[in-house]
């Protein structure tokens, strides 16, 4: 068969694919239309759920009632079941970027003393995985029986025992910032240690053997070979304990009587029916772990591209 | 000279030394080792056989076993001693003694742990009896450190105290037990993972979906979801249901997103082999595609075990009716009554670590065939 480039054929390799088709090739269309398709539905569930109460509304004062009249009202409450995503939107604009910062009322106070006690128990947290997991991959009797009792720790609910944390630590003057970083500093160093045990684990005995005939001390084969190989389980485990190193200090914050952070705004939203106050905090929250999430994954990025490790 | 001492038996001797040397007991009773000739004599005893261990060494499990022994009967006298008049005022030499049988009991589990010629049933005993060892050494330094310097109770219970609280209220933390693990948790958990797995299922037959919601899902799993307790509270109402719905979202995400990745887990090969055989969709699913999804969807199992109990305690922070492990934590700690809040705390992790235990035994058993399963020929 003669293998002529046909006219069409030749067009459809060299016209560009859509932008729209690209970005459904990709990730970005699907994850932008399955979002959209959530908000429709929050609005949705919005309408349908407090309506009921608007209805009721509606018959106490002999008012007929048209359904864009219904409508508009659900999403005006002022405590609604539900709010719609544009309120919980306004009342997050009024508290980050309209108040004062330093002002009680403001989130981006309370978010960053959530802030503060999730890192510090992050930096502390992940430091003491560190070492535990280079203590169990150079000992044996630690490993065997340190091992089991690191893997059962995290089957206690830690975060369910954090208000006597909070209580006992605030009976001896321990209070503020240091009891909240406890919580989660325990719950930062497992997946640390999970992972860098992993990954000092990781060279395999060929490049071990090869450190031996170079005649390395131990340090030497610690430092040149298994610390760098271990870079990307590193941080692997770093994205998740600062995730749930936010969910410790948020949960660490309820029982303090409601005073500062992200929890406290919750409990106090949820004493006083404030939905919205609620949702506002739940979506910053939400917002502050996406982008520490994002930032461990550029700092990654940027050691693994100095360490000159392919993508 | 070039003799070989072994190191942790030559700590073990010195602070032997040590004990003799400094004062038992601080503060008025001043008790010495001679009032106390049993726990004198073990003493003695500890000191004979680290001397013995430092010059010959540790050769065999039996004289590994042996020292366990003895450091079993040292405990036992260390606790007696303190009993007989050291509570609070343990001072110097008694913590030396601790120290010995510190170094002692480590020398017996290290030659124990790095004994590499075991046939595969006492690796598996070794493999318990290590780890419980180790425990319940930690046991023993809580309540010794506990009742030698005084602590007071509101701080830190020694477990001795902590045990009497629990089995003296088994019937309230049995109710707790009811509320909180078998309507909230369990139920909670059947729906999450019910849903999440069917919900995978349905997305996996379209590849856009399955595009759109993995990366989200992955997203969601760094999310606090627990703050979404008090909503539900306020949907729900105070009793189980409100507590099963934070369960239900937390263990949704989890699953549907491990769930997905498994089912994609199926090799190219065994994927054409089911194709020639002309098997359909559904065939190719039970047949093939869930059996090497199982790993996936035991790992999400495993993590929801553990998420599912504390999504439970954590929503009856926010209202409960007057019974639950999450009720009864917060109402226990406004009373400062710490031991029972303690006991509570030892039921949920016993409760947390069985549930977490079936799972991982049901995976031994479900997906036997997985590498990681295989025994390691060393």
């Amino acid at each position: 068969m003669t293998t002529e480039p046909g006219a069409m054929g030749l067009d459809v390799s060299l016209q560009k694919p859509s932008f729209i088709a690209v970005a459904m090739a990709g990730k970005t269309g699907p994850v932008t239309i399955v979002l959209l398709v959530f908000v429709a539905i929050w609005y949705a569930g919005a309408i349908w759920m407090n309506s009921t109460w608007e209805i009721d509304r509606f018959a106490k004062k002999n008012i007929d009632w048209t359904m864009v009249q219904l409508v508009s009202k659900t999403m005006q409450q002022e405590r609604p079941i539900l709010p719609a995503p544009h309120q919980v939107l306004v009342e997050m604009n009024d508290t980050i970027f309209l108040k004062k910062i330093t002002s009680k009322r403001s989130l981006v106070y309370h978010s960053s003393v959530t802030l503060s006690s999730t890192l510090l128990g992050f930096v502390v947290g992940g430091l003491l995985g560190i070492l535990l997991a280079v203590g169990i991959v150079y000992n044996t009797t630690l490993e065997r029986s340190l091992m089991p009792w690191i893997i059962s720790s995290q089957t206690i609910p830690i975060l369910a025992i954090a208000p006597m944390i909070i209580v006992v630590l605030g009976a001896i003057g321990l209070k503020g910032l240091v009891p909240k970083a406890i919580i989660s500093m325990y719950l930062c160093f497992f997946p640390v240690t999970i992972g860098m045990v992993k990954g000092l684990r990781s060279p395999d005995v060929l490049q071990i053997d090869l450190m031996r005939t170079y005649n390395a001390s131990r340090w030497q084969t610690f430092w040149m070979l298994r610390w760098p190989s271990s870079m990307p389980f590193l941080f692997t485990s770093l994205k998740v304990a600062i995730a749930i190193s936010l969910v410790g200090a948020i949960v660490g914050e309820l029982p303090t009587g409601a005073q500062a952070g992200l929890g406290a705004r919750l409990l106090a939203g949820s004493y006083y029916g404030q939905t919205i106050q609620i949702w506002s905090a739940l979506v910053t929250a939400a917002i502050l772990a996406a982008s520490l999430v994002i930032l461990i994954g550029w700092i990654e990025r940027y050691v693994l591209k100095k360490m000159g490790t392919r993508p | 000279m070039s003799r070989q001492f072994d190191n942790f038996a030559l700590v073990a001797l010195g602070f032997v030394v040590l004990a003799l040397l400094l004062p038992l007991t601080a503060g008025d009773s001043q008790l010495g080792w001679m009032d106390h000739p049993a726990a004198f004599s073990v003493l003695l005893l500890v000191g004979g056989v680290s001397l013995y261990t430092a010059w010959k060494g540790v050769h065999g499990t039996g004289v590994a076993l042996l020292i366990v022994g003895l450091v079993f009967i040292g405990v036992l006298s260390a606790i007696g001693l303190m009993n007989d008049g050291l509570a609070g005022t343990a001072s110097w030499g008694f913590w030396a003694y601790i120290f010995s049988l510190w170094a002692l009991i480590w020398r017996g589990i290290a030659h124990i742990s790095n004994t590499s010629t075991l046939h595969k049933g006492q690796r598996v005993a070794t493999s318990i009896f290590i780890p419980a060892l180790f425990g319940l050494w930690l046991l023993f330094l809580w309540e010794m450190l506990c009742v030698g310097f005084g602590v007071p109770g509101v701080l830190l219970p020694p477990p001795s105290a902590i045990f009497l609280q629990l089995i003296s209220s088994l019937d309230i933390l049995y109710a707790d037990f009811v509320q909180t693990f078998m309507k909230s948790v369990l139920s909670g958990f059947i729906m999450g993972c019910g849903s999440g797995f069917i919900v995978a299922i349905l997305v996996d037959r379209s590849p856009f979906l399955k595009r759109g919601l993995l990366p989200l899902g992955n997203m969601v799993s760094a999310l606090p979801i627990v703050g979404i307790a008090p909503i539900m509270v306020m949907w729900f109402g105070f009793d189980w249901q409100s507590k099963a719905a934070v369960v239900v979202i937390m263990t949704f995400f989890p699953m549907l997103v491990n769930t997905v990745a498994g089912l994609s887990a199926a090799g190219k090969l065994e994927l054409e082999l089911m194709r020639s055989y002309g098997a359909g969709y559904w065939q190719t699913l039970f047949k093939l595609r869930l059996h090497s999804a199982m790993p996936f969807i035991f790992n999400a199992l495993k993590i929801n075990s553990t998420l599912a109990l504390i999504g439970a305690i954590v929503a009856e922070f926010f209202g409960t009716p007057i019974v639950g492990m999450g009720f009864r934590i917060s109402t226990e700690v406004g009373r400062m009554n710490v031991d029972m809040v303690w006991a509570e705390i030892f039921i949920a992790a016993l409760a947390g670590s069985t549930f977490y235990g079936v799972m991982a035994l049901l995976e031994r058993a479900v997906t036997f065939w997985h590498p990681s399963y295989r025994v390691k020929h060393r």
